[in-house]
């Protein structure tokens, strides 16, 4: 499972960083980033999905391996 | 290094050769039905909008007015998410509704940038605020705020009712705004008057607003020069210091934003504050709970923010065009209620309850799209910092008085008496 974030759509309200401080950062105009290689650990699904349900502006994605 | 002259003469006298906007017939009194003649300036709307809005969006979803020269009301998210999204269409050229509108050639500027902003500009004007209001510079601000919250608890003394809108919350942003503007704290009392003339004052004679208006831009205009004259780290010298496409900003730019992170920054949050303060007052059982869990907190002050968002914006139809069944005219103001976004039940489950653990929450509060408050890291800070400290020094509380609540008129709204009992 990996996470990604739409800079476009992105407007830095920060709630991925704030809900999944492991999975997601911000860059130094508040914008999110994505951590590290964008893999969600085991034990870090509930988060990235909490990320997700919570982005007004729908930016952040999980992109489910198959 | 050349003296900064930018402000040696008053800005102002210099526009005495541009247009000057347009005024409209001045109406106030009853509603006669809020689908064709609504106004959120009338105390119906005050003491609860949250009825109007709910019945609005089932039968009429975009209301209309004649007051304000003519405006329109959406009242579900998809319609308010839509408008947010299209600034080519929806202008932020005056984001007050009121009988005022500035002329064209404001735009794309406006008169306190980058809020009154258009693209292309809004976009650089706004990255010059960007950084100062990320959650990690805010999160300097909070060991600041927690101290502030606990010496306002301290000054309740002894006494059993005390109102919590005038005697806590609005000191939370006041003081802070003014730390990082650099403004002397001693000016609160001050800056209260500024905010109720610039949002509350709408439908004042334009004589009264113009004199009102008038004192909160000398006093910017004062600040400015105390800070040429005693450059300090703080954000007032920043933007003074500030470049814009290779030129420093324009004296109009410096003061109108200082207007809006002033304005913005204070009753906003009070309001945030207030009325997540009368929710635990009346509401027991979420109260209990948040002592017990304050884990639990964070998802709570995000269902605050959605049940009671504070902030409604506006803003100004560009051309004539038939939209989602609305004939809307050039220069018709929109009134984006988030608040109406955030209580839609097409976009919420259980959308007119509060339900503190509710876990996705994509609420509106702080706006959509470009013009995303840039404050809102700040204001999260705010809230989450003065409801921490309130529930762990006074865990008991209750609503002293229910009809001696009273809430601003306009648009921003929460309660600005607010008498709790709380011993």
């Amino acid at each position: 499972m990996k996470v990604q974030i739409s800079s476009e759509r992105c407007q830095g309200h920060g709630r991925c960083y704030d809900l999944a401080p492991g999975l997601f950062g911000e860059d130094d105009e508040g914008y999110g980033t994505v951590l590290g290689d964008a893999i969600v650990p085991p034990g870090q699904e509930s988060a990235a999905r909490l990320a997700v349900a919570n982005c007004p502006e729908r930016a952040v994605e999980l992109l489910e391996e198959t | 290094m050349a003296v900064d002259d930018r402000f040696a003469r008053d800005y102002r006298q210099d526009r005495d050769d541009q247009p000057e906007g347009t005024r409209n017939e001045i109406i106030t009194g009853p509603v006669s039905d809020w689908a064709t003649d609504f106004s959120h300036l009338e105390p119906e709307w005050s003491a609860d909008p949250y009825p109007i809005q709910d019945d609005l969006r089932q039968r009429c979803p975009i209301a209309h007015t004649d007051r304000f020269g003519g405006g329109w009301l959406p009242t579900r998210y998809e319609d308010v998410a839509s408008i947010a999204y299209d600034p080519e269409r929806f202008s932020s050229r005056a984001i007050i509704m009121s009988n005022f509108r500035p002329p064209h050639e404001i735009a794309p500027v406006g008169g306190s940038p980058p809020i009154s902003s258009d693209p292309p500009f809004h976009h650089d004007a706004r990255k010059l605020l960007l950084p100062a209001f990320t959650k990690a510079a805010v999160g300097r601000q909070e060991p600041g705020t927690r101290a502030l919250c606990h010496s306002l608890v301290d000054a309740f003394g002894e006494r059993d009712v005390v109102d919590a809108a005038a005697e806590y919350a609005q000191h939370i942003p006041m003081r802070v705004i003014a730390d990082m503007l650099g403004f002397p704290p001693e000016d609160g009392p001050q800056f209260r008057i500024f905010v109720e003339n610039t949002l509350e004052g709408v439908n004042l004679p334009p004589e009264e607003r113009i004199a009102r208006m008038t004192q909160l831009f000398d006093y910017l205009v004062a600040q400015v020069h105390d800070h040429l004259d005693h450059p300090r780290e703080d954000l007032t010298t920043y933007l003074i210091n500030a470049e814009l496409h290779g030129r420093k900003l324009e004296p109009s730019h410096v003061v109108g934003t200082l207007v809006l992170l002033l304005i913005a920054g204070i009753d906003t949050t009070w309001s945030a504050i207030g009325a997540s303060l009368w929710h635990l007052a009346k509401t027991p059982a979420d109260r209990e709970r948040l002592v017990a869990e304050p884990g639990l907190l964070p998802t709570a002050t995000e269902e605050f923010l959605r049940a009671y968002a504070p902030v409604t914006m506006a803003r100004l139809v560009r051309q004539d065009m038939h939209w989602r069944g609305a004939d809307m005219k050039a220069d018709d103001w929109i009134l984006l209620s988030f608040p109406a976004a955030n209580r839609d039940p097409a976009q919420f489950d259980r959308a007119g309850e509060v339900v503190i653990d509710r876990q996705a929450n994509r609420h509106a509060a702080f706006g959509l799209g470009i013009h995303r408050c840039v404050g809102s890291h700040l204001a999260r800070m705010e809230l989450r910092t003065a409801l921490e400290v309130w529930l762990e020094r006074i865990p008991e509380f209750t609503l002293e008085d229910p009809s001696a609540v009273t809430w601003s008129a306009g648009q921003i709204r929460g309660p600005r008496a607010l008498p709790l009992r709380i011993r």
